[in-house]
């Protein structure tokens, strides 16, 4: 915005170069962000379009079927190669595959292929030869397909019921248990009906097969969804695509974070740096206060001032290191020795969690939010401050109703860089709370309803997870692009409610920012 | 016993005159001050007539504005101050320990250079001081405003707009909006340190006509630069240097015919 209305000034003739190298950094800068988000998107979400599969055909005389990923040169110069990934990694033990294209004889797009989404062990792609029934009831062609999607639909419910009768009935059920409550015969019922859920689960398998030519059998209970990409119109694979998406926001992660959804890490991210926000305003504004408006400006007063601008330069590691050694290991190990010593030795407070790490953010957050108040508070002039002491109100009076209203938007200013920052810090909270997974959020419906000593997920560890610790990176690759952009996006979104917070707060009294 | 007591004939004192306690709203008595180690105010005495105009006036940095700041105690502020001597309003000195700042400072309102309204309303900033009282029915305190607005000769140019935000104003009308919210809290004394020197000639003479109908309740004490402004509106004039009292007299008698050289120099210009 700064920038724009500085260009409307133009520089005086004689100028021009520095103009045009002033414009240049900006458009240069401008790129940079652009380049980095459409890196992000295109990578991240392209992921989530149900691609054509292919049928290979080799000069050799073998087949395999596979989405096309990508196309480089072969090293030695010679010619180029595809990589396919190929699923049934359970079969083949592995899911990718390079093929050099001058070994390849023909590809066709045969609408019959199948590609079954499943539980574990990735993807499966075939031909769906037939269905059979728990009972031996076999059916094929068509009706297998029929019979295929009514299983489908039965299974979705079929899991739905279990998972809440899980988390309504039996979890809570197992948690009056361990308190002493008398639930024995109540929780034996649930677990029945769950047992009965889980074998009408059980059912039936289907044939498949590859296209190598291999029939395997896959249990309907592992498979997640069925699609068939080539025969599908772009509007059909525009609602899968939206429904990919979605499920990624909205479910937890599978298979070692290397699919599924990021819910429970945007859940903490946000929660998390709320949790830092509201901690850290108070404390730093007060600071701010004292520094600024009570202290004698002294030589002390300097000094302090400078100790805090030169915190904001601590790395943060510093702070993750500090908040393992007195949050967790000092007050989280006494709290434990006082309050929750029947659960020792198993730590309650005494380990990593949502409290400490946000504690650990807002100290480390803090110099910012002081300095920025400070600067707030510098820039209103005396004459207000001695307009207000001169009809009579005190200091405190002159403070809560002269001075800190006209310092709220450099207040929420800091609170915007404090939330910038935190909410892309990682290398700390690996310290003090931040876990690989934890598929339950740290807010549900058990007093006290905010479980601060839980530990929770964060899309940047999330990211730094998937990235480097899992088993296939190549299939992880694309959900961390996606991730990432989960990751700016949120920072963006809680930047945006800041600044809109101070833009309708400065408005409210239209000319003031004549001044 | 007569209020006024001429005291032309005695040669060793600084003041023309002087007035009664009786007549008299502020009463100070040996007062110095000084910012740390450097002297502001040297041992100044003089009384200051109620429900007249007094202006002060003399050469930057002479310690007309630092008088004014004494007399509501806004130099509380400031932890370097030192200051000696008594300043009595009405009979009681301010300093005392009995003294509630927050009191005196409503008893003894300031106008500053630059108009300084809050962030608030027109209204709003009317109502600031009433609201720190406390105690006022929603009726009676707009009741207050309305009246201290049109005492204020502001009345007629907002009263349609009394929710719009005072710096909306212009300049002189945000001076009078400032002086408004300063007599709504009722002073009896009214401090006005160059209040019209940030402005424009028609805004200017707006203010000294203001401080003109002003005087018949209140009694003003105006720090200014401009001879002219002090010689149209004040009936008493001090002038000040180095932080002592040169001469103090009717403003008549002072510009027209000075008692000490160092007035005349003043007053006609031809300071060094």
């Amino acid at each position: 915005m700064r920038l724009a209305k500085r260009s409307r000034a133009r520089l005086p003739r004689g100028e021009g170069a520095g103009a045009w190298l002033a414009a240049g950094s900006v458009a240069l800068s401008l790129l940079a962000l652009l380049a980095l988000l459409s890196l992000l998107a295109i990578r991240g979400l392209g992921h989530f379009w149900p691609a054509s599969i292919a049928l290979v055909a080799l000069d050799d005389g073998r087949q395999l079927a596979g989405e096309q990923v990508r196309e480089v040169p072969l090293p030695d110069g010679t010619g180029r190669e595809r990589l396919y990934r190929i699923g049934n990694r359970d079969l083949d033990g592995t899911r990718w595959a390079w093929v050099p294209v001058s070994a390849i004889a023909a590809v066709s797009h045969p609408p019959e292929l199948m590609v079954l989404e499943r539980h574990r062990w990735g993807e499966a792609i075939g031909r769906l030869v037939a269905v059979e029934s728990e009972t031996g009831e076999r059916l094929e062609g068509q009706a297998a397909r029929a019979v295929l999607e009514n299983r489908m639909t039965e299974l979705a419910s079929l899991r739905q019921a279990r998972d809440t009768l899980r988390d309504e009935v039996v979890l809570p059920r197992v948690q009056a248990l361990q308190e002493g409550g008398d639930v024995e015969r109540e929780l034996a019922t649930a677990n029945a009906r769950l047992r009965e859920l889980q074998a009408a689960m059980q059912a039936g398998h289907l044939t498949l097969e590859t296209a190598s030519g291999e029939r395997w059998q896959v249990p309907l209970d592992q498979i997640l969804r069925v699609r068939y990409p080539n025969a599908m119109s772009p509007l059909d694979k525009l609602v899968v695509w939206g429904e990919g998406v979605w499920r990624f926001l909205s479910e937890g992660p599978r298979a070692a974070n290397t699919a599924g959804g990021v819910w429970p890490a945007i859940f903490g991210t946000v929660l998390m740096v709320m949790l830092m926000s509201i901690l850290v305003t108070p404390f730093g504004v007060l600071a701010a206060i004292y520094l600024n408006e009570v202290a004698h400006q002294g030589r002390l007063t300097r000094l302090v001032r400078i100790a805090v601008r030169n915190l904001a330069g601590v790395p943060s590691i510093v702070y993750g290191v500090f908040g393992l050694g007195v949050f967790v290991y000092g007050i989280g190990g006494s709290l434990d020795e006082w309050f929750f010593d029947a659960a020792l030795p198993s730590p309650t407070f005494g380990t990593g969690g949502l409290l400490w790490a946000s504690l650990t953010l807002a100290l480390l957050t803090l110099p910012v939010v002081i300095v920025a108040t400070e600067e707030g508070l510098a820039r209103i002039p005396d004459q207000q401050r001695e307009g207000a002491l001169a009809l009579g109100a005190t200091r405190l009076e002159m403070l809560t109703r002269v001075v800190l209203p006209m310092a709220t938007p450099a207040m929420l200013t800091g609170v915007i860089l404090a939330v910038a920052r935190a909410a892309g810090e990682v290398a700390p909270l690996m310290l003090v709370g931040v876990a690989k997974l934890a598929p339950q959020v740290p807010v549900d419906a058990d007093f006290p309803f905010l479980h601060l000593e839980r530990k929770f997920m964060h899309l940047g560890y999330h990211i730094f997870d998937a990235a480097f610790h899992g088993g296939d990176v190549q299939a992880a690759m694309p959900l961390v692009y996606a991730t990432a952009l989960l990751l700016v996006l949120v920072i963006l979104v809680l930047n945006l409610t800041a600044i809109f917070l101070r833009h309708h707060l400065s408005t409210r009294h239209g000319a003031l920012s004549r001044r | 016993m007569s209020f006024v007591q001429d005291l032309s004939s005695s040669p060793d004192s600084a003041a023309l005159i002087d007035f009664s306690p009786e007549a008299s709203s502020l009463a100070i008595r040996g007062l110095s001050l000084a910012y740390g180690d450097k002297p502001a105010l040297r041992d100044l005495t003089l009384r200051i007539p109620r429900h007249r105009v007094t202006a002060f006036i003399g050469p930057s940095g002479c310690g007309k504005s630092t008088l004014l700041r004494v007399f509501n105690r806004l130099h509380d502020l400031n932890d370097e101050v030192v200051r000696t001597g008594e300043v009595r309003l009405e009979g009681e000195e301010i300093h005392g320990p009995a003294v509630a700042v927050a009191e005196l400072r409503r008893r003894v309102g300031m106008v500053f250079q630059a108009p300084n309204p809050f962030p608030m309303s027109i209204h709003d900033n009317v109502a600031f001081g009433l609201r720190l009282q406390g105690g006022l029915s929603k009726r009676k305190q707009d009741d207050i405003i309305e009246w201290a607005l049109r005492s204020a000769a502001l009345w007629d140019e907002v009263k349609d707009r009394l929710r719009a935000s005072a710096w909306s104003l212009s300049g002189g009308q945000q001076q009078r909006l400032v002086i408004a919210r300063t007599l709504a809290v009722g002073p009896e004394v009214l401090l006005l340190d160059e209040p019209a020197s940030a402005l424009d000639p028609i805004s200017t003479l707006k203010i000294e006509e203001l401080i003109r109908n002003l005087k018949t309740h209140l009694t003003l004490v105006l720090v200014t630069h401009n001879m002219q402004q002090a010689a149209r509106v004040s009936d008493y004039t001090a002038f000040l240097q180095d932080g002592e009292l040169v001469e103090y007299g009717p403003t008549d008698t002072l510009f027209t015919n000075p008692r000490l050289r160092r007035t005349e120099n003043y007053i006609t210009g031809r300071m060094a």
